[in-house]
């Protein structure tokens, strides 16, 4: 792995090219391998190493960027060059700050416990196939067929400015992701964590491969509105979408379904959101694109969007605004992407945190007179990006609940949801876990069990 | 060519360069125990600009390279790849292929079996007119902010944003069975949108499609074709106007799709479900399966008598993004029916694959993201054929009774085995007795595959068909994104199901 020391010294390297006013240089990269399986085979296999540093220069106002991942003395000199040169044709930004000072401006709420694990950074491509041989053992044993990936990565990422400020992360990952295909149904479960050791290989395969059996033979209900009961990878991957708009620059740029929402009751008051990366299921380097530590910020409280997050620019823009007064508190929370961006900023650490008594997944399905469990929800795009309406389709095991038991599988549905409208109709919510799905970043939710959730069409299977 | 270690030297040399780093890693491979290795060295270089109402957005240069090497140890694939091109750091990745390959075929059933391929010494090139990298960063961000000032003069737009991406990819494909392919192509993209916000709801209007615009594998000329700034005042002029026009009606309706959109649908209910690898299972934990199962080739009616679909890669289809000489198993470009009016005809397919349907010879549809991602089943150039009797958009409407017409996609999204889909568009129109009479906002349209192309009735001619270039294309696990091309002019379908998305809403 390239170490913080060897970034040290290839920043110095890079100083002594540069000419600009201001230098920040990100280094990022790693060791990354994945076994991908299917029709209970390893079919692919691989590993990777590369690291990279990209260099920011800044003349009186102007800023560009350029990366590269060649480390050598020329190529240094050269990315240099390419940053410099591309800055100085640069139009002057009057809303760019000098690059933060070291501990300049920012705080941290605690320390961050370590993510890098020896175990995780130690699986080889051996123990990977074992791991795998047993998965798709399992899969025979229930007549199915099994595909998935296990993968691993040590990686590092980092900023050195010229200012001195000099941010640091090493950290591990390890995930598991397993399908279970019938003739006719299939099951699904995935995981990630930075300890290899939390992953449970088998107990996802078991249940995985029930999923796939329990869903066989399914049956087709009309589409309407149903009380569901949402997975939390299900969760995670639906309210994804609404997370870009939480940064001040989105409301700036009033192409947030915040704009104008800020300080009103949104959702139900039982939902809580935090953006929190020292939370113990969470996972990411604990400063932005600028090196500022991330704050622990209160996104929502009882259904009332309190408040954004914010990179220093905005921060001080949204200040000068017309929103200035209405918009919750304004100060740099460490939420920034590398500059230069039209993005601004976004809170990359959901946790949601239910007030009041969690109830268990059984628990909602007892209480449930007839509903759709979710597994799963794929494919998820924006429809409408004021009302937050979201489609896409269920997966890999969706059933019929009546009488407060799962009856039988079901034909997987399309819905049309307005997130404003299911954070609203939240009846229950679980102890909020780590979930890994596909269509958004990990986070730590509950599984949910929501009314009227809107299934518009049905498939074929 | 950017500067490298061995400057200095003269062009011969660098080849000969090449070839040492090839031979380190084949002969690894081997002594190793591979029965079989191909490698690819890649050195990418790129351009991304944007800016957002009247100021640079990013300014970014970015360069990588480095080097893939995928074996066949044990009747398995083994994969690595490293940024460092020294001998002892190419060895060590041959070896860790090599390594991964057996560990790969403690979890097998039978071993690999390739479809033969003539090894070849080829040398290729995309055509360009104008290197994009030769034009001047400042002439880019010029032209982006003269069509960002005109977006803005529009009252009532809020946001706007435009992007110009440039790209130049070299690759060095190099196998145990003596292939020695080196190819370079550039990309060229740009786009932009308005966006209108008022009241509770936010419109959109893209140029020439949304999504970062239309890309092909050109150079600057491209930019300078697109008419960009002279489509800006309308389109923001839309964007404002969708504000105040009716909703999208529901139900169920004749519909039109112009032919970015229609490119589009191509690319999720043609294009990804007869992908091989997903039919064999291959992607089911991530990208899913198929419909399109082995039974179905030669026999499912996919679409009308009008529909006639290929997956073509070869330079003579035009500069797609899926327009190369040699795919990344060294394979020649070719041109294989997908869909022959109407009848389902062929499979993109690989040399791993091409067994399973009979064939001799891989489809030639293997590529992959970079130098550090493995190779696997994408989309070439997978187009429409442009209706054989002339048919502009303008007669295509004129001829229409009644319908909605859609323009430029909103939001898609289809099932995993690519059934049901539901696409939306930025901007719709009501079409009655031959006329626009109406725009509507947030239109949408959903259906079942061979349902929906089994619908359609009209198509326009070779003079409204365009080659769009789809650059975001998601796939495989770690995810790889590729470009695709899609040729396509407006069609019409009848009896479509119309402004699901809304409902209940």
């Amino acid at each position: 792995m390239l170490t913080q020391d060897r970034a040290a010294d290839i920043f110095a390297r890079i100083r002594k090219h540069a000419t600009a006013d201001e230098v920040e240089v990100i280094f990022y990269g790693g060791k990354s391998a994945l076994t991908r399986f299917a029709n209970n085979v390893i079919h692919q296999n691989v590993a990777e190493e590369n690291y990279g540093v990209s260099v920011r220069t800044v003349f009186s106002g102007k800023t560009a960027r350029a990366t590269t991942n060649r480390l050598d003395e020329d190529s240094l000199q050269r990315v240099v060059k390419a940053s410099e040169s591309l800055a100085k044709v640069q139009h002057p930004d009057s809303d760019l700050l000098s690059v933060p000072a070291a501990g300049g401006g920012a705080r941290a709420t605690q320390e961050l416990p370590s993510r890098y694990f020896e175990a995780t950074a130690a699986i080889t491509p051996e123990a990977r196939a074992e791991a795998v041989g047993k998965i798709v053992q399992r899969a025979k044993q229930h007549n199915l067929t099994a595909a998935g990936i296990f993968s691993m990565a040590e990686s590092v990422d980092g900023i050195f400015n010229s200012r001195g400020l000099t941010a640091w992360h090493e950290q591990t990952s390890a995930e598991i992701s397993i399908t279970m295909l019938g003739s006719d149904s299939s099951g699904w479960q995935k995981a990630n964590s930075p300890d290899v050791t939390r992953l449970d290989a088998a107990g996802l395969a078991e249940r995985a491969a029930n999923k796939a059996e329990q869903s066989a033979a399914p049956k087709e209900v009309p589409p309407g509105q149903y009380m569901v009961i949402l997975e939390p990878s299900a969760v995670l991957d639906i309210v994804g979408f609404m997370f870009w708009d939480f940064g001040g620059m989105a409301v700036l740029d009033q192409r947030s379904f915040l704009n104008d929402r800020v300080g009103t009751r949104l959702f139900g008051d039982n939902i809580h959101i935090w953006d929190d990366v020292n939370h113990p299921l969470q996972s990411g380097s604990p400063f932005d694109g600028e090196g500022m530590l991330r704050q622990k910020v209160e996104l929502v409280k009882n259904g009332v969007v309190e408040r954004l997050v914010y990179a220093r620019a905005t921060a001080e823009k949204m200040k000068e605004s017309e929103h200035s007064s209405k918009i919750g508190p304004i100060e740099a929370t460490g939420h920034g992407f590398p500059l230069p961006n039209e993005m601004g900023e976004a809170p990359m650490n959901i946790v949601f945190a239910p007030a009041g008594s969690t109830r268990t997944i059984e628990e909602m399905v007892a209480s449930t007179a007839r509903g759709i469990y979710v597994t799963r929800l794929w494919y998820i795009r924006e429809v409408d990006p004021y009302e937050k309406i979201v489609t896409g389709m269920t997966r890999d095991g969706t059933f019929l609940i009546e009488d407060g038991k799962i009856r039988h599988g079901l034909r997987n549905f399309r819905f049309n949801e307005s997130l404003i409208k299911m954070l609203t109709n939240v009846e229950m919510m679980s102890e909020p876990v780590r979930a890994s799905g596909e269509e958004s970043f990990d986070m730590v939710v509950p599984a949910m069990k929501v009314k009227d959730f809107n299934f518009t069409e049905v498939t074929k299977f | 060519m950017l500067d490298r270690a061995g400057r200095g030297r003269s062009r011969c040399d660098y080849f000969v360069t090449m070839k040492s780093i090839a031979n380190w890693a084949l002969n690894t491979a081997e002594q190793r125990g591979a029965s079989y290795a191909d490698l690819r060295v890649v050195e990418e270089r790129s351009r991304t600009l944007s800016t957002k109402s009247g100021r640079v957005g990013s300014a970014t240069q970015s360069e990588s390279l480095g080097i893939g090497i995928r074996v066949v140890a044990n009747g398995a694939w083994g994969f690595a790849a490293t940024d460092d091109l020294s001998r002892s750091s190419v060895e060590a990745a041959a070896a860790r292929a090599v390594e991964i390959a057996k560990a790969s075929a403690r979890v097998k059933e039978a071993d690999l079996k390739l479809a033969p391929e003539k090894a070849v010494q080829a040398e290729w090139a995309s055509e360009m007119e104008k290197d994009p990298f030769a034009t001047s960063v400042e002439q880019n961000i010029d032209l982006l902010l003269r069509v960002d000032a005109e977006l803005r003069a529009v009252a009532g737009v809020t946001l706007a944003e435009t992007n110009m991406n440039f790209r130049r990819e070299e690759q060095w494909f190099y196998s145990s069975a003596g292939a020695d392919i080196h190819q370079t192509k550039h990309t060229t993209g740009a786009g932009y949108a308005a966006y209108a916000f008022a009241g509770n709801e936010i419109q959109k209007r893209s140029y020439p499609t949304s999504f970062g615009g239309q890309w092909e594998n050109r150079g600057y000329e491209l930019i300078e074709e697109m008419k960009l700034v002279e489509n800006a005042r309308r389109v923001a002029e839309e964007a404002v106007a969708l504000l105040k026009a009716d909703q999208c009606p529901e139900g169920v309706f004749d519909l039109i799709l112009d032919g970015s959109q229609l490119g589009l649908q191509i690319h999720e209910s043609v294009g990804h479900p007869i992908e091989l690898d997903r039919v064999l299972g291959m992607e089911a934990n991530f990208a899913g399966t198929s419909f399109l199962t082995l039974d179905k080739l030669r026999k499912l009616r996919y679409g009308s008598e009008l529909v006639n679909v290929v997956a073509d890669a070869r330079v003579e289809h035009g500069p797609g993004l899926g327009t190369f000489a040699y795919d990344d198993e060294g394979v020649e470009a070719q041109c294989v029916p997908i869909i022959t009016n109407g009848l389902f005809t062929g499979y993109l397919s690989s040399r791993e694959t091409a067994h399973t349907i009979g064939e001799n010879r891989s489809g030639g549809m293997v590529r992959a993201e970079s130098w550090n991602r493995l190779p696997m089943i994408r989309m070439t150039n997978v187009s429409i054929a442009p209706g054989e009797q002339p048919l502009r958009r303008t007669q295509l409407i004129a001829d229409t009774d009644h319908a909605i017409e859609m323009e430029t996609n909103k939001s898609w999204s289809i099932d995993d085995k690519r059934y049901n889909f539901q696409f939306s568009c930025e901007i719709g129109w009501e079409v009655k007795s031959g006329k626009r009479v109406r725009m509507l906002k947030n239109p949408s349209y959903s259906g079942i595959t061979t349902e929906f192309w089994n619908s359609m009735d009209a198509i326009c001619s070779r003079d409204e068909w365009v080659l769009w270039g789809i650059p975001n294309c998601g796939k495989g696990q770690p995810q790889q994104v590729m470009g695709t091309g899609h040729g396509a002019s407006p069609a019409r379908f009848r009896k479509i199901k119309i402004g699901s998305a809304y409902k209940g809403n």
